[in-house]
């Protein structure tokens, strides 16, 4: 339980996000284009970092579907900022030892003659540390 | 008038008609595209985590440069623009941020975020002007119906980019009507592509593609225009049924008589 409260204190120092400001609108939630993927939503991180239940946020697929869109960020009426906790817990997952989500090898087989180097890019620096 | 200029790492490959037309635009309206020496790849996305440092280090550098000769730096990628401003507004936040980086670079002079960042966007509707621009129109795209794409990066963080309205900008609306054409307003022009989902989970990304493809098409959009690398490829690789989909530079160039049939 003790490792668990680090790693929420972690979260909630990387993303910056005022967790408790939200009021449960579910705003968030909402406009996110990828809510069908999520198996927990903007919403739910929010309320889960806030209550110290990180555990199953950092096992969840839902980390890699968030598309940092922003459009949570933008729409919030709270200025609450849940695509910054989802960046944060994505974060803490990747950054322990070997738990890059993609690695640079996985690449080569994804490519097509068109692919822009910034989609490349962006996706190392989302999946991998 | 000369301006430092970050192309970043698409604009030399994949997407090099976006920097081929941007330099000769803004040649023919008076400004000199000076490309900043040594530059590194911005890195494509803007990581928000508070602690992050070495991957925010490549837009210092370019900033720093920026500082130095003149005192802007100046994109056209929707994804550079965002991850230079973004590391730019983290120095007037994060005094944390402030001194590790300097810490850590030992620049000669010290960087505390004094450099202007510029969308190309920004340049032809604040200091060129949209009037002045329609002056210089020789090939106007008359008839034309175009649908602007935003996207994500251009508009938000809203408080940070200050770009445009982040629910009903105008900023490339009024740069189509500049150009003699007939903007289309369609609800999805601010929503995602999919982004880099797409290297991932293309289904995901097919399915944010195709939506705002087709808001365009119901709104009787001829074509779209963007000015990010990954919603080109994104619009055109993943929408079920596609319409074309060209850089906002292409067709400033083509409408100032830069582009020979």
């Amino acid at each position: 339980m003790e490792n668990n409260n680090r790693k929420k204190e972690q979260i909630l120092r990387m993303s910056g996000a005022a967790v408790q400001k939200c009021m449960r609108c579910g705003k968030c939630s909402a406009t996110c284009p990828s809510y069908d993927e999520m198996e927990y939503h903007p919403h739910e991180f929010v309320y889960m970092v806030e209550r110290g239940d990180v555990e199953k946020l950092l096992k969840s697929e839902s980390v890699y579907k968030c598309l940092t869109c922003f459009a949570c960020v933008e729409r919030c009426p709270r200025g609450v900022e849940p695509a910054k906790v989802i960046e944060a817990v994505r974060l803490e997952a990747i950054r322990e030892q070997g738990k890059n989500h993609m690695k640079p090898d996985q690449i080569p087989e994804l490519l097509d003659e068109d692919i822009p180097g910034q989609l490349l890019m962006m996706a190392l620096r989302k999946y991998a540390k | 008038m000369k301006i430092a200029y970050y192309p970043g790492c698409t604009l030399k490959n994949k997407a090099k008609d976006l920097d081929r037309y941007a330099i000769e635009a803004a040649a023919a309206l008076g400004y000199e595209l000076e490309e900043i020496e040594n530059w590194q790849c911005c890195g494509g996305a803007y990581t928000s985590a508070k602690d992050e440092i070495a991957t925010k280090l490549p837009a210092v550098r370019a900033l720093a440069n920026g500082r130095d000769n003149g005192g802007r730096v100046l994109t056209v990628c929707s994804a550079c623009y965002n991850v230079l401003k973004q590391t730019n507004h983290e120095f007037t936040v994060n005094p944390d941020f402030d001194l590790r980086v300097n810490n850590y670079m030992k620049p000669d002079t010290e960087y505390h975020g004094e450099a202007d960042v510029l969308h190309y966007l920004e340049l032809l509707r604040d200091e060129i002007g949209f009037n002045n621009l329609a002056k210089k129109v020789v090939k106007p795209l008359k008839g034309k119906k175009i649908a602007a794409y935003y996207g994500c990066l251009l508009l938000r963080p809203s408080d940070v980019l200050a770009f445009d309205s982040p629910e009903n900008p105008e900023i490339m609306e009024n740069f189509i009507r500049a150009l003699g054409a007939e903007p289309v307003i369609y609800p999805m022009r601010n929503e995602c592509c999919g982004g880099y989902i797409t290297l991932e989970d293309r289904n995901q990304a097919k399915k944010r593609s195709s939506a705002v493809v087709e808001s365009a098409k119901d709104m009787g959009a001829d074509f779209m225009i963007t000015a990010c690398p990954l919603c080109l490829y994104n619009l055109t690789k993943n929408a079920n049924d596609p319409i074309p989909v060209r850089y906002f530079t292409e067709v400033l160039a083509e409408a100032l008589g830069l582009i020979e049939e």
